[in-house]
């Protein structure tokens, strides 16, 4: 039957097959409606391992460092600085002493103001740390001239 | 013709026979009835904050952007800490500069453009820090409005985002009421705090968690009834986030202030 109907129709029905057809081969097999449903849980099953594989960088374990820094290992652990782990100031271990050989050491004042820059706040455990005014307690110079950073307190002055 | 009775009579048969599947299909989905029993031993992870503890230090942040590859120096990042200070006039002052990657390391509020403003002391009657990341809503609006499903949510209740299939259209960034979510400025994709998901899998602490030399932040298993976090949320007074949008956030706080959005 020769008709002005069928023949646009034809052509809508090849591109919807067309359609089909790509999106067969373009969408990965896991992907579909998993455990939390359509409403949140549709998506790529893969995805989820993509993201398990992604790299550590942090140990956050000071027992890592034990063995071959065993003088700073044992003496922060005697201080108030044993809260902090050696990575918070150091950088991500990695691999380290393989890959990174040397982790970074940052002598800049502004690593130690994070935590002693005073501020009187009365409901934060900010308050309870001691604080310093950088532009008062001796301006200019590195903080680790005078503290060791591994044992500060002020026994421990240089 | 069609009688009054008979329509009536029609109507409710019509009516009837609409709602039987809709109220079948409802009781036997398999899936629904499996989670609603707990068919598995439960996990869904859950976040909680201690702001007594927080002193803004700012080494959960530097972390979180080391360990997730977010670009440093971009102004972007998954997790900030906020500082706020009420002074004596009511009045709130609030900043986050560089989202805190460096620390609070000075007394004057950072208010963007309008340069800085410096507190008395003396004026200060409320002051504390509030670290902030991603609620991992057990209703999540950015997965709910993603058109492609690139966003979406685990089964331990972890919201990821499928950097692959990421259309880029911005829809979860603008859903999302606490405002976590970003453009990566590489991958130009949406971006979001993942309780950083390849960490917890494999036993590990979240990069701010294990950051925090004051235990500030903490993670559990909040099915898990022996969990200190779980313990905690449960036995005492915690808040969440806007409650008021139904997102059933699943990050806790200690010490809510109402000044805190
Ligand atoms: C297997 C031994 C080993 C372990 C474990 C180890 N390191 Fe090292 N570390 C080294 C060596 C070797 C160097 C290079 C020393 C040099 O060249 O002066 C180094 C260098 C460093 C430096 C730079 C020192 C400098 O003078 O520039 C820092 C900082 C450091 N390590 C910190 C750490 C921390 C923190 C840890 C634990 C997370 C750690 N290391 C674990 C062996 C180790
Ligand atoms: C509060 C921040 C901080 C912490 C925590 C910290 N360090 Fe350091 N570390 C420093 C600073 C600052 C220097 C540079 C000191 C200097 O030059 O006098 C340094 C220097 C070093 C050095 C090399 C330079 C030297 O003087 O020999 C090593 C190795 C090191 N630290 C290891 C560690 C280890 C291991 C730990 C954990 C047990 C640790 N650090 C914890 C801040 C820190
Ligand atoms: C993560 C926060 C943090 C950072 C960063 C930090 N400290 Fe401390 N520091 C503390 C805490 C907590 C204490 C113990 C509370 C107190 O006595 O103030 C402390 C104590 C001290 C003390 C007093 C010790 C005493 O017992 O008298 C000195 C001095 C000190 N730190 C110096 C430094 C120096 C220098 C740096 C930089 C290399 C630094 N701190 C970095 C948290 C920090
Ligand atoms: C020139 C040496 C020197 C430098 C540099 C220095 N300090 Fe001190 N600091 C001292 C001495 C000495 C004391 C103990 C006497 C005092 O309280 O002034 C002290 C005390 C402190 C205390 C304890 C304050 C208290 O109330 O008892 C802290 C905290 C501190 N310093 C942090 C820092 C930080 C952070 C820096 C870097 C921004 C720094 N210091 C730089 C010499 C120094």
């Amino acid at each position: 039957m020769k008709s002005h109907v069928w023949r646009p129709l034809y052509v809508v029905v090849a591109l919807v097959i067309l359609i089909l057809a790509v999106r067969m081969f373009y969408v990965p097999k896991d992907f579909g409606i998993w455990e939390r449903g359509y409403m949140y849980g549709f998506h790529r099953k893969g995805s989820e391992n993509d993201w398990k594989a992604f790299k550590v960088k942090y140990k956050f374990d000071n027992e890592d460092c034990k063995d071959c820094h065993s003088d700073k290992y044992e003496s922060i652990i005697k201080t108030p600085h044993a809260i902090i782990k050696c990575e918070n100031c150091h950088g991500p271990e990695l691999d380290h002493p393989n890959d990174p050989p040397k982790l970074t050491v940052d002598k800049r004042r502004e690593l130690c103001l994070r935590c002693h820059y005073q501020l009187p706040y009365p409901t934060s455990g900010r308050a309870n740390i001691m604080g310093i005014d950088p532009e008062k307690h001796n301006p200019g110079v590195e903080c680790v001239m005078c503290h060791n950073p591994h044992n500060p307190t002020l026994e421990g002055l240089k | 013709m069609i009688t009054r009775r008979q329509f009536l009579a029609n109507t409710a048969k019509g009516l009837a026979g609409l709602a039987l599947p809709a109220a079948a299909f409802e009781i036997i989905d398999p899936k629904k009835l499996f989670a609603d029993k707990g068919g598995k031993p439960g996990l869904r992870w859950a976040f909680l904050v201690d702001t007594y503890k927080c002193v803004g230090c700012g080494l959960c942040v530097k972390a979180c952007k080391i360990e997730n590859e977010v670009p440093y120096d971009a102004k972007v990042s998954r997790t900030w800490v906020e500082r706020y200070v009420i002074t004596k006039d009511g009045k709130l002052h609030a900043d986050s500069p560089m989202a805190a990657r460096d620390g609070f390391t000075t007394s004057k509020i950072d208010l963007g453009d309008r340069g800085f403003e410096d507190i008395k002391a003396e004026d200060i009657t409320k002051a504390f820090f509030v670290p902030k990341l991603c609620n991992q809503c057990e209703k999540p609006p950015c997965a709910q409005v993603c058109p492609v499903g690139a966003t979406y949510q685990t089964e331990d209740g972890v919201v990821l985002v499928d950097r692959t299939w990421c259309i880029g259209c911005g829809y979860c960034i603008m859903a999302c009421p606490y405002g976590v979510r970003f453009f990566h400025p590489v991958y130009h994709v949406a971006e979001k705090c993942t309780f950083c998901y390849h960490r917890i899998k494999k036993g590990l602490k979240t990069a701010c968690v294990g950051a925090c030399p004051f235990g500030a932040r903490m993670i559990g298993n909040i099915k898990d009834p022996d969990d200190p976090v779980t313990k905690i949320i449960r036995t005492q007074r915690v808040g969440v986030l806007k409650s008021e949008y139904g997102t059933e956030p699943q990050v806790y706080y200690i010490g809510l202030d109402e000044e805190v959005r």
